[in-house]
C-alpha cells in the first residue's frame, strides 16, 4: 500500500529537499536580539554549548557559548549553521494524509491522531499487540526517549520498540558492560589532555566529533603519543606518531597482536589485573598465537606497526582509548571493542587523571537516548526488560501491573525485517529515517511498502514520511525544552528559544495525545517535559544509569552534571572507576577474550573491492536536516567514491569521472574522488543521500550477533566507470538524491 | 599580560570550515566569508589551510591602493576597503603576498578578514577563532599561546629581500624564527623520481605505508 503516492519529482518539489541559505528577515543586520538563549548544538552526541538569538519569536542567528566548559564556544560547521531550520521552507505545518496520485494533502489534527489511533486499536485488534511497532531516535531528548519507551509498554503495550541508536553506540555499550559493568565513556573530556599516550580506533574525530581535536591536540602539545587506526588517512591522522592503515575489519588482528607483544615484553600490570580484573589467563591464552606477523596478516598492516603500537601504549604512564563507529559497524562489532578495552584493563590505566576509555557518540543523545527505555531490551534507568526486580520496579512508577509490561521485543533492523516478513502490519515513526540510515535499502523500501498504516512524526518529510499515510508535524529540539546526556555523560539542558511554528506541535504533546487516544491518558498527564523529567527522575532511581539526584536547575547552575548521581547532595560522576571499582557485581573488570573471524561478506572474484561507509563534517546522520541548510549542503553536496589511484588506474578511472558502486544487493552512481589518503583494497562513500545515492542501497544486513548492529563498515562490491547517470532521480537536486 | 593575538597553527587544521560558516555569521559580512580555507590538494593529502589577513605593520595593500581605501587602526588591524573609497581596482589584490583580498564584483569592491573588529574592539574573539574546533586558529596572548604551544610563534617573513612583518603570528615547529617564503617557492620544478631512480616513500599515501620497509 505505501509506495510513494505521487511521484518523486512531484513530492520533493512541494516538500523538498531544498536548500535554504539566508536567515530570517536576510543577511541586513537587524540590530540587538530580544534574547539569548543558552542551549546546545542538536548535531552529534558532543552537544557543544551554542547560545541562540532570538527577534520577534525568530531564531535569527547564534553566538558561541564560551563559559560552557565542554566546548568553550568551539562548534563545528553544523553547529554554525544549525539555526537555519526553524523558518526553514521545508517546514510542515500542517498534519497530512497521504492522497493516492497526488502526494499528500493537509488534514487538521483531530483527524490526524484519530486515524493513527484508530489504525493502532485495528491492527492490534485483529493481529495482536506486537503488530504495531515503534522506530524511534537517539536524537530525542531523554524526556522524549522515555516517553516514547513508556508510550509502546503502557500505552501500545507492544513488545516491539526499537531505535536508531541500533545503528550507532550498541557494539560500544555491550562491550562496555562486558567489560567494566557500566555503559558510559569511563571519562570526561577533560582527562584527554592528560593522557602521555592516545588511541583513536575507527574514529573520524575531525569530521565526526570536531570539537574533540583540540582534546588531542592539547596532548600532542604536552607531547603525548597519538596512534590511529583507520583504513584512511583521516585529518587527524595525518598527524598521528603512528598512523595504522588497517584494513576494515582487521582491527582486532592489531588489538590483540599489540596485547600479544605487551605481554612478552610485560608492558601490563599485573598487580592492577591480579587485585582488580577476571579473565586474564583466557586473554592471555587467546592472543598468545596473535604474533605481530599472524596479527598483521588479519589487519592487512606491516608488523613493524603492530610492535610500534605496542611499544607506544605498552609502557605509557597515562592513556586515552577512544573509539567510534569504524570498529563497532561490523558484525563483531562488540568484539572489535572488547579487544580494545583489553589494552586499556591490562594496563590498569583507568579510572585515574588521564586514564580510561571513551566510547564517541554519534547521534545528538546517543548516551541518554539508550538509558531511558526505547531500546527492545531496555527499561529506564539502563535497566534490563527481562529481570524481574526492574519489571516491578517501572510497574510500580507507571502504576501498571508487572505483567502488563511487554517483554524484549527486537532490534531494529529485525523489527523491520518482521515488518517485511508481514508480522508488523502498522508502524509509528520518529526521529527515524530508515530510508537513508538502514543497510539493504531496496529491502527497506519494500518492508514499508508492505505496511498496512505507517504514521511518521516529523518536522520535515523526510525520505521515509514519503511513504507514511500520517504525517503528524513535529518539533525541534529549540522549540521545545529538555535534557540530553552528552558524550561525557554529562546530562545538560536544552533550552527552548521559540515556539513550534503555527501549525506544528512540540513532539511529546502528539505522543500524549496518541496516548490519551489510546485510553491510557492518565499515565500521560503532563504538563511540561519537566514533569516527564520528574518521573525519569524516580524511574531511573537505583538503576546503572541513575538521574534522581539530577535536576534541572543542578544542570543549569552547575553546567550539567554526570550520572550516576544518586541523591541531590551526590555530585554526580565525571570519572567512572576510581579507586578500580567496576561496575560488576564482584566490583572488578571482566577480561574478555576476543577470536578475529571475518566480515559476512569478504571482497572475491565477483565483488573484487571493499566498501566502508561513513559520515562527513556538513551533514549529519540521514542529512535530512543538513541537506536543507544551504551552507552545509554546498559544502559537500553530494556522495562521492574515494578511490585510492592505483586502484582507480587499474579500473580506468579518473578524478571525478562517474562511477557506479556495485554490490549484491544495489548500486549508487557518484563521482569518483581519487585520493591517495585511502588504502588501494578500499573505497569509501559518505551515506548521508537518499534513493540512487544512498550508500547503503549497497550494505549488507549482516547483523553483529548481540549487538544488532549492522557491518555498515564492510560489504564487497565492483567499481566500473560507467556514463552520466539519466533518469528522473539523477535529475533531482543533489540534495534530493540527483546527481551533478 | 601581554596583549591578545591571533596564532595560525596550520598542523591543526582539519578542514571542517567552521571557520568559514562561522565568518558568514560576524555581524559586519553578514553572508559573506572573509577566510579562505585552501585545500592543498586533495589526492595527495587531507592537509587544509585556513588564511585570515596577517595585517602587516606595513600594509602592501594599502600602500598600492591608489583610493587611500584601506586604512589601519591604531591597534594595528587593516580594515577592509571603505565603500566611498574603493574603486573596485584589485590592486590590493595582486599585491597582497599572502593572497588575502578578494575583490566582490557584486558589490564591486575589495573585502577582507577585519579581525571581525566589532567583535576584537569590544574585548570578544574574532568569530573564527572562538569557534575553531581543533584551535588552528586561536586568539590569546602570547603568553598563554606559550605556555599551551609547543611551536614557535613567527610573525616574520622573508620574500627575498622584502621583510614582512605581521600582526597575525603563524605557529611553526620550535627553532624556526623567520621564515623565508621564496625559498619553498619552486614552480615548475619537477618532482623527484624520474626514469631510472626509485619514487621515494610518501608519508601521505597509504599504499606506500602499506609497503614494508
Amino acid at each position: 500500500m505505501a509506495k510513494l503516492p505521487a511521484s518523486v519529482t512531484d513530492l520533493v518539489n512541494r516538500f523538498g529537499p531544498r536548500r535554504h541559505d539566508v536567515p530570517p528577515g536576510g543577511w541586513a543586520p537587524r540590530g540587538e536580539p530580544d534574547r539569548v538563549v543558552k542551549t546546545h548544538c542538536c548535531f552529534c552526541g558532543q552537544q557543544c554549548g551554542i547560545q541562540l538569538k532570538v527577534k520577534d519569536e525568530r531564531v535569527i542567528g547564534f553566538e558561541p557559548w564560551e563559559d560552557f566548559p565542554f566546548n568553550q564556544g568551539k562548534l563545528c560547521p553544523k553547529g554554525v549553521k544549525r539555526y537555519m531550520q526553524d523558518e526553514h521552507p521545508d517546514r510542515l505545518l500542517s498534519p497530512l494524509a497521504r492522497a493516492e496520485g497526488r502526494g499528500f494533502e493537509p488534514i487538521g489534527w483531530d483527524d490526524a491522531l484519530g486515524r493513527t489511533v484508530a489504525a493502532m486499536q485495528r491492527i492490534q485488534g485483529e493481529h495482536g499487540r506486537d503488530a504495531y511497532a515503534v522506530l524511534t531516535g537517539a536524537s530525542l531528548t531523554n524526556e522524549k526517549a522515555y516517553l516514547m519507551g513508556k508510550f509502546a509498554r503502557v500505552a501500545l503495550r507492544t513488545a516491539m520498540i526499537d531505535y536508531n541508536g541500533r545503528l550507532c553506540m550498541v557494539s560500544a555499550a555491550a562491550a562496555s558492560k562486558k567489560v567494566f559493568g557500566i555503559d558510559r565513556s569511563a571519562n570526561p573530556w577533560s582527562d584527554i589532555p592528560e593522557a602521555d599516550v592516545i588511541l583513536v580506533a575507527g574514529a573520524n574525530v575531525a569530521e565526526c566529533a570536531p570539537i574533540t581535536t583540540d582534546y588531542i591536540w592539547r596532548a600532542r602539545e604536552r607531547g603525548a603519543k597519538l596512534i590511529v587506526l583507520d583504513p584512511r588517512m583521516t585529518p587527524i591522522a595525518r598527524h598521528a606518531d603512528l598512523f595504522i592503515p588497517v584494513r576494515s575489519g582487521g582491527d582486532i588482528g592489531v588489538f590483540n597482536g599489540m596485547l600479544h607483544v605487551m605481554i612478552e615484553r610485560g608492558y601490563i600490570d599485573r598487580a592492577f589485573i591480579d587485585a582488580h580484573t577476571t579473565g586474564f589467563d583466557a586473554v592471555a591464552a587467546a592472543v598468545a598465537k596473535y604474533t605481530p606477523e599472524y596479527a598483521a596478516k588479519i589487519a592487512g598492516v606491516p608488523a613493524r606497526m603492530i610492535v610500534e603500537a605496542a611499544e607506544l601504549w605498552g609502557p605509557a604512564k597515562t592513556s586515552f582509548l577512544m573509539h567510534a563507529r569504524g570498529i563497532e559497524h561490523h558484525s563483531k562489532g562488540v568484539e572489535n571493542c572488547m579487544a580494545a578495552m583489553n589494552l586499556v584493563v591490562a594496563t590498569g590505566r583507568i579510572g585515574k587523571k588521564g586514564c580510561g576509555y571513551a566510547m564517541i557518540t554519534g547521534q545528538g543523545n546517543g548516551q541518554g537516548g539508550r538509558e531511558q527505555g526505547q531500546k527492545c531490551d531496555q527499561l529506564p534507568g539502563a535497566r534490563d526488560i527481562e529481570n524481574p526486580e526492574h519489571r516491578r520496579h517501572m510497574a510500580e512508577v507507571w502504576g501498571v501491573p508487572e505483567e502488563s509490561i511487554p517483554h524484549k521485543g527486537v532490534s531494529a533492523v529485525e523489527l523491520v525485517e518482521k515488518i517485511h516478513a508481514g508480522e508488523i502490519k502498522g508502524l509509528l515513526l520518529i526521529c527515524f529515517n530508515p530510508l537513508v540510515s538502514l543497510p539493504d535499502q531496496d529491502f527497506v523500501r519494500e518492508a514499508l511498502e508492505k505496511l498496512e498504516h505507517f504514521t511518521v512524526i516529523d518536522f520535515f518529510l523526510s525520505e521515509t514520511a514519503r511513504h507514511a499515510d500520517v504525517v503528524l508535524p513535529g518539533s525541534l529540539l529549540e522549540e521545545d525544552e529538555g535534557t540530553i546526556t552528552n558524550v561525557e555523560g554529562r546530562v545538560i539542558l536544552h533550552q527552548k528559544a521559540v515556539d513550534p511554528p503555527a501549525g506544528a506541535r512540540a513532539d511529546w504533546k502528539i505522543i500524549c495525545d496518541l496516548a490519551a487516544g489510546l485510553g491510557a491518558g492518565d499515565k500521560f498527564a503532563y504538563e511540561s517535559p519537566r514533569d516527564i523529567f520528574e518521573e525519569l527522575r524516580r524511574a531511573s532511581r537505583g538503576g546503572v544509569a541513575d538521574y534522581y539526584g539530577i535536576t534541572w536547575e543542578r544542570i543549569i547552575a552547575e553546567k550539567g552534571v554526570f550520572w550516576p548521581c544518586p541523591s541531590l547532595d551526590h555530585p554526580g560522576t565525571p570519572r567512572l572507576y576510581e579507586g578500580a571499582r567496576f561496575g560488576h557485581p564482584d566490583g572488578k573488570a571482566h577480561f574478555q577474550p576476543v577470536e578475529w573471524r571475518p566480515a559476512v561478506e569478504e571482497p572475491d572474484a565477483d565483488y573484487p573491492v571493499l566498501l566502508t561507509t561513513g559520515r562527513v563534517v556538513a551533514h549529519y546522520l540521514s542529512g535530512s536536516q543538513t541537506r536543507r541548510i544551504g551552507a552545509l549542503d554546498e559544502q559537500c553536496p553530494q556522495p562521492y567514491c574515494e578511490i585510492h589511484p592505483r586502484l582507480a588506474e587499474k579500473l580506468g578511472i579518473a578524478e571525478a569521472d562517474f562511477v557506479e558502486v556495485a554490490s549484491r544487493r544495489g548500486s549508487v552512481v557518484v563521482r569518483a574522488k581519487v585520493v591517495k589518503t585511502i588504502r588501494p583494497d578500499t573505497v569509501f562513500v559518505p551515506y548521508h543521500w537518499p534513493l540512487e545515492r544512498a550508500a547503503n542501497r549497497c550494505t549488507i544486513r549482516a547483523l553483529d550477533p548481540i549487538s544488532k548492529i549492522p557491518e555498515y563498515k564492510i560489504c564487497a562490491v565492483r567499481v566500473r566507470k560507467v556514463d552520466r547517470p539519466a533518469g528522473e532521480v539523477a535529475e533531482l537536486s543533489p540534495e534530493a538524491g540527483g546527481i551533478r | 599580560m601581554s596583549e591578545l593575538a591571533f596564532f595560525i597553527d596550520y598542523s591543526r587544521c582539519i578542514g571542517c570550515q567552521a571557520c568559514v560558516q562561522a565568518c558568514q555569521e560576524c555581524d559586519t559580512h553578514r553572508g559573506v566569508s572573509m577566510i579562505h580555507l585552501e585545500t592543498v590538494e586533495r589526492r595527495d593529502t587531507v592537509q587544509t589551510a585556513p588564511q585570515v589577513c596577517m595585517h602587516c605593520e606595513d600594509p602592501i595593500c594599502a600602500r598600492v591602493c591608489p583610493a587611500d581605501a584601506i586604512k589601519k587602526t591604531d591597534d594595528g588591524v587593516v580594515q577592509s576597503s571603505l565603500k566611498p573609497r574603493c574603486i573596485g581596482c584589485s590592486n590590493c589584490v595582486l599585491a597582497c603576498p599572502f593572497g588575502v583580498p578578494k575583490y566582490l564584483a557584486s558589490i564591486d569592491q575589495m573585502m577582507k578578514c577585519d579581525l571581525c573588529y566589532d567583535r576584537t574592539s569590544t574585548g570578544k574573539k574574532p568569530m573564527c577563532a572562538t569557534v575553531c574546533p581543533s584551535q588552528a586558529l586561536s586568539f590569546t596572548t602570547l603568553d598563554e599561546n606559550q605556555k599551551a604551544r609547543a611551536g614557535t610563534p613567527i610573525n616574520e617573513w622573508k620574500f627575498g629581500a622584502e621583510v614582512v612583518r605581521t600582526k597575525v603570528y603563524v605557529m611553526v615547529p620550535p627553532a624556526v624564527q623567520t621564515f623565508e617564503v621564496s625559498g619553498l617557492v619552486q614552480l615548475g620544478k619537477k618532482r623527484a623520481g624520474s626514469a631510472g631512480q626509485p619514487r621515494p616513500r610518501d608519508p601521505n599515501d597509504v599504499a606506500d605505508l602499506l609497503e614494508e620497509t
